[in-house]
């Protein structure tokens, strides 16, 4: 993308922070948060938007970071690989990924969690065709897909079980 | 709209920010869309299925109405690219951008939709058959933006059917085939829409496809592979990575034939 | 060892915060963008880069003529050719570098990019290497003045000749391996950091081999080798891919120089796909010979292999096709002959990559494919004739006909347990009911051996550097170690596969072993990670390390429990008196006498070194089966089941040896259904992003189904063999079989991957056998 150097004032805010910055129109998301901000546990794996490495949660919808312009996201929400971890504590999706081997290198990986967060709000007891669906816009090379399903798999199980943890009332 | 000729619309931005960033198309002026309230919508009212021209494909494939009443539109919804990019790809972007590789179009034809734009001058109601200009190229103006999309509502005995052949999930389409059918009381078709995707410069309505089944009942073997042989007719694919033209002729015949079936048990059952 | 370990290295990258190359961020860095060449052979007539030297913030550009005082123009490869860094005359392929811009952002220099003006006169181009080798083709080095690159040649040509003419049946088909790449998911990229001061470059970079590509640097630099540092931090995947030296590594080295500054270059996607390494692009004619009652006599195989403009095929020195002398593959057979020779071609450099194991790829899918043919021709089921041909267990170690000396197998268990796993017979049973009612199901099977773990420095070389890797180990005073090593872990897990090593060797807690690889200031010596080899050398090197620590252990042992070294007992973590196991030392008491309570005559410190130079490679197998589906209006094929059962030897971590399974036969699924880097006569290339180029997703991989038998390695210091790429050499032959199979009535012998729907169709439509829905 051409450009010139105009910039536009944004606000976001991103794992509960909030940031403010003047950023050129043709800035892309996912360079907005690595460079700008300087979080990098988002990746780009690609140019044609196929391969998701970059996929973040704006507004709790996944996207794909590379296909979003930073000033699309003004005023807007987003959470990154970086916010999974509340306190220290990893999230179960992160706890799956580790526990059941979902990954090798590394690169695809907190893409492939964010994808995977995104269906786990919309669908909490995804069936293994609906995880393999679910993550069918992130590329992973290394692990053929079977660890990163199980990974997913026991992330789910593991919030359900919090869930319904909550859901009974405390003696 | 101002900027002039080289202003692009951004909407869900799916295809356009990938143009860009590898350089096809280098607009100086972006107009975001996306802050236009009132364009996300799908519902049925005065006789048309109605959906807002900012509606995401997520939201397509979430609908109830959709899948219940418009399971041909539901059928692309869960296989147009991925589902991260279906969160922010728009029904509008889908149409107006013009690619042929895209399935609401095909789709579209099939349903006999009709598109209304706005622009500096008013606003105008187009139909799907004539929209799809060239690739690329729509019946839009410069200075308009899609506002809506309806498709005439679904009658009791209708059923749809969207099927694409993909060498992957997610890839474009070697070929795609959309079908809308009507029954009449005594089980014959009454109307039928057939549209195709991928396999010509833009999304093609087999009109003589259509003709060929009007009054006759669906177990009509041969009336049925009539149609699949003059949707193959009506396709121009290209021979490129994802097969040779004449396997996509093939291909339009044989998802032809599958779509229409399939588009004949959902009439049967309601159109579900 | 032995267990699942949850992987050390994990919680960074859960955590986003690995450190992959662009990530590294220095002050006043630079970032370096090319431009690339339209054409696949043309002259270049001028550059005019002015209006890109305008541009706000562009601060240098660099083409092939400002690299020539440098002697950087062309640099060597790893076999002994050499390569264009950027050009002064002409570009040999599409994509190919041609002018480096440097500018303050990664946007300026894609702007500046797009204002460079260069004007080029076409030259005929020839895309295919058949064509390369005949008289009259367009020469596409004229520094060597042909397009042949080599002739290898391996078995008695005579006595095979006399074999085939006497045998009952001989079968032949021509086979193609596609073109393909790795497509790791981090595209190549560097940060080179030249402080002008002390003369000293630091170089960032997606390297599988820091301390070669260090020396090669100090060759090729005159920059002396103890002021240049590789880092290779976090990789995204290396697959062979990153053995590679790139034009870009080389440049942004030149820039940073030139400018003062930290320079980075990181590739796009749509630039890497078709500028980096390929893998295979390899032609075969393959036969063999059996009696009539499937006796396989010998193989043949005849193949032209195309390595685009360079010949920088990253193998071992001696074997310019590779290790494609395996291709006798699992089978006791009397007699074979193989040749390969090699073209220039105007494309970019590689052969060697994906998971390839030095060309095991290509010889396993020649015998596995053949073993097939064969099948067929004399109807006979294809498990029986594998079953009737294996090398017998007893007969190992096995020399074959072509000199290798396989360590150690048992075919026929690994056969038996993926046919009992997968219902076999069951299923041939479904296939012809199923054939009855018109539908089209086939079951392939592959029974592959590996040849990993280079090597015996006797045979294996790169440049002359032998082919042994190390481990380094030192024990703190408080009982914690670090270990380092000369290999580079891309995602295999090495931070936790060496920790289990030495904890199981010296009784330490895994989580008190730290284990670090990629900085060439730091660690040993040694050739990186490739082919499978880094347990059989650094695995190895890590459990011999470890045993000498373990030796000087003991001697402070009994300084410090006042006995003979030899009334010792080792157990697992202490050294205790022979009979009196209450008189013990831990491996951390002795670990802090060694700094504070040393006796007189031994060394203070407890540390060890072991460069390990294997006596042999390991020879890692297994047996895959392939259940497909075919819709035959569409030619759509559809993996129903694929079980694997692999025999690694003994295995350190089998979750991460599943990985490494699964990955393996992940991208042996998109090589056999998907993938392939195309050309036309024109040198236009196909499939150069991951729009075109189709890496499969979660939802046409099938689930596969693992299982192991275990065969131990007799040389290897824990009976371990490699695996990495086992499934990626294997599962290829399995996919293809399955689909021919499914075809079999039809009589088709053969399709070339990948089996994309399309060529499936035509298949059954030339035999009747497609169905109009």
């Amino acid at each position: 993308m051409e450009g010139g150097k105009t910039k536009m004032h944004i606000a976001v805010t991103l794992n509960g922070k909030k940031y403010d910055a003047d950023v050129e129109p043709r800035l892309l998301l996912v360079h907005f948060i690595r460079e700008n901000l300087g979080l990098t546990g988002t990746h780009i794996g690609c140019d044609t938007s196929n391969c998701g490495a970059c996929t973040v949660l704006v507004d709790g919808k996944a996207v794909k970071s590379c296909t979003v312009l930073a000033v699309q996201t003004n005023g807007k929400e987003v959470l990154t690989v970086e916010g999974l971890a509340k306190g220290g504590k990893l999230h179960p999706i992160q706890e799956g990924f580790w526990e059941k081997h979902g990954l090798q290198c590394g690169f695809c990986t907190p893409g492939m969690m964010m994808a995977a967060y995104a269906l786990l709000q919309k669908n909490p007891s995804p069936s293994e065709e609906e995880i393999r669906r679910g993550i069918s816009g992130n590329l992973c090379r290394c692990t053929g897909y079977v660890k990163i399903v199980e990974s997913i798999q026991y992330a789910a199980d593991k919030m359900m079980m919090a869930e319904r943890k909550m859901e009974v009332p405390a003696k | 709209m101002k900027g002039g000729d080289d202003a692009k619309v951004l909407a869900g931005g799916q295809s356009l920010i990938p143009l860009l960033k590898l350089r096809l198309a280098s607009p100086t002026r972006l107009v975001d869309i996306n802050g236009i309230p009132g364009l996300e919508y799908i519902r049925e009212s005065g006789g048309y299925l109605r959906m807002g021209a900012l509606t995401r494909m997520a939201d397509l494939e979430a609908s109830d109405l959709i899948m219940k009443r418009y399971p041909i539109i539901h059928d692309a919804s869960v296989e147009i690219a991925d589902p991260t990019v279906r969160n922010l790809g728009t029904v509008g972007g889908n149409i107006s951008h013009g690619d042929p590789a895209n399935d609401l179009p095909a789709i579209m034809l099939a349903l006999e939709a009709e598109f209304v734009a706005e622009g500096g001058s008013g606003s105008r109601t187009m139909k799907a058959e004539g929209f799809f200009v060239d690739t690329f190229t729509t019946a839009l103006n410069h200075n308009e933006i899609l506002t809506e999309i309806r498709v005439p509502m679904a009658s009791p005995r209708s059923g749809g059917s969207y099927l694409k052949l993909e060498k992957r999930i997610g890839d474009f389409a070697i070929a795609g085939s959309a079908v809308q059918l009507s029954l009449n009381s005594r089980g014959e078709c009454e109307r039928l829409g057939v549209g195709l995707t991928a396999v010509g410069p833009t999304a093609i309505k087999a009109k003589k496809a259509e003709e060929a089944l009007k009054g006759k009942k669906l177990t009509d073997e041969g009336a049925i592979r009539r149609v699949g042989e003059l949707a193959a007719e009506a396709a121009s694919p290209t021979t490129d990575l994802r097969g040779p033209a004449d396997y996509k002729k093939e291909m339009v015949k044989v998802l032809t034939i599958r779509s229409l079936k399939r588009a004949y048990q959902r009439a049967q059952r309601g159109g579900m | 060892m032995g267990h699942g370990v949850k992987r050390k290295e994990d919680p960074r990258f859960i955590q986003g915060k690995g450190n992959y190359v662009d990530d590294v961020k220095l002050p006043g860095m630079l970032f370096l963008d090319f431009v690339r060449s339209p054409y696949a052979h043309a002259r270049i007539k001028s550059i005019n880069a002015d209006k890109a030297k305008a541009l706000p913030g562009v601060v240098a550009v660099l083409t092939g003529k400002d690299l020539v005082p440098l002697g950087l123009d062309w640099i060597p490869t790893l076999s002994s050719d050499k390569m264009m860094v950027l050009p002064t005359e002409k570009v040999v392929f599409q994509m190919q570098e041609v002018v480096g811009i440097v500018a303050e952002d990664r946007y300026t220099a894609a702007d500046a990019v797009s204002l460079v003006e260069v004007e080029y006169e076409p030259l005929p181009a020839v895309t295919n290497p058949m064509k390369a080798l005949e008289p009259g083709a367009p020469i596409v080095r004229p520094d060597k003045g042909t397009n042949h690159v080599f002739h290898w040649e391996v078995g008695d040509k005579a006595a095979t000749e006399k074999l085939f003419s006497g045998a009952d049946v001989v079968v032949k088909q021509e086979l193609y391996y596609p073109r393909i790449h790795v497509s790791y998911m981090e595209t190549a990229g560097c940060v080179a950091d030249f402080d002008q001061v002390r003369g000293h470059l630091t170089l960032w970079m997606t390297t599988q081999a820091p301390h070669a590509v260090r020396t090669v640097a100090a060759l090729v630099t005159k920059i002396p080798e103890n002021n240049i540092r590789i880092i290779s931090p976090d990789i995204g995947g290396g697959f062979g891919g990153k053995v590679y030296v790139y034009p870009g590594y080389i440049v942004a080295a030149v820039a940073s120089i030139v400018t003062g500054h930290p320079v980075k270059w990181i590739n796009d996607r749509s630039d890497d796909q078709p500028s980096t390494a390929f893998g295979r692009d390899w032609h075969m004619t393959a036969e063999l010979a059996a009696k009539k009652d499937g006796t396989m006599l010998g193989v043949r195989i005849k193949t032209v292999s195309d390595h685009g403009a360079f010949f920088g095929d990253a193998n071992p020195s001696k074997f310019p096709a590779g290790l494609f002398s395996i291709c006798t593959g699992s089978y006791d057979l009397k007699g074979g002959f193989a040749e390969v020779d090699g073209a220039y071609t105007n494309k970019p450099l590689g052969g060697i990559t994906y998971r390839c194991s030095f060309r095991v790829t290509e010889a396993v899918y020649a015998i596995e494919r053949m073993v097939d043919v064969l099948a067929y021709k004399i109807g006979m089921d294809p498990t029986d004739l594998r079953m009737k041909n294996f090398i017998p267990s007893n007969k190992f170690p096995y020399k074959s006909i072509f000199g290798w000396t396989y360590d150690s197998g048992n075919y026929t268990a690994a056969l038996k347990k993926a046919m009992d796993k997968i219902g076999y017979w069951d299923l041939r049973k479904e296939q012809a009911e199923k054939r009855k009612k018109g539908e089209l199901m086939g079951i392939g099977v592959s029974s592959f051996t590996e040849i990993v773990g280079a090597g015996p420095s006797a045979q294996f070389d790169i440049l002359g550097i032998k082919m042994f890797d190390s481990a380094e180990i030192r024990i703190h005073p408080t009982g914690k170690a670090i270990a380092r090593f000369g290999t580079k872990s891309q995602g295999q897990g090495h931070e936790t596969t060496y920790a289990q090593i030495i904890a199981e060797e010296l009784g330490l807690p895994i989580e008190d072993i730290t284990v670090e690889e990629g900085d060439t200031d730091t660690a040993p010596y040694g050739l990186g990670t490739y082919a499978s080899r880094s347990t059989p050398t650094a695995g190895a090197a890590a459990a011999m390390a470890s045993r000498k620590i373990r030796d000087k252990a003991r001697k402070l042992a009994a300084h410090l429990l006042e006995a003979r070294e030899e009334d010792l007992v080792w157990e697992r973590g202490k050294f205790y008196v022979k009979g009196s196991p209450e008189r013990a030392k831990t491996i951390q008491d002795i670990a802090f006498a060694a700094y504070t309570n040393h006796p007189p005559g031994v060394e203070a410190g407890l540390e060890a070194v072991d460069y390990y130079d294997p006596p042999n490679m390991t020879f890692p197998f297994g047996s895959y089966i392939c259940v497909v589906d075919i819709d035959r209006g569409t030619g759509q094929p559809k993996v129903r089941r694929f079980v694997a059962v692999d025999d690694c030897g003994n295995i350190i971590n089998p979750l991460i040896v599943e990985g490494q399974i699964h990955g393996a036969l992940a991208m042996g699924f998109g090589t056999s259904f998907l993938e392939e880097i195309k050309y036309d006569e024109d040198g236009n290339v196909f499939g150069a992003n991951f729009m075109d180029y189709l890496i499969p997703t979660a939802v046409e991989t099938p689930k596969w189904e693992t299982e192991k038998t275990t065969t131990p390695s007799p040389h290897h210091p824990f009976g371990a063999k490699g695996v990495g790429e086992s499934a990626t050499v294997g599962s290829p032959a399995a996919f293809v079989n399955a689909v021919v199979d499914a075809l079999s009535q039809g009589g088709i012998p053969h399709i070339d991957m990948p089996l994309s729907p399309w060529k499936i169709w035509n298949a059954l439509k030339e035999k009747g056998l497609a169905m109009e829905a």
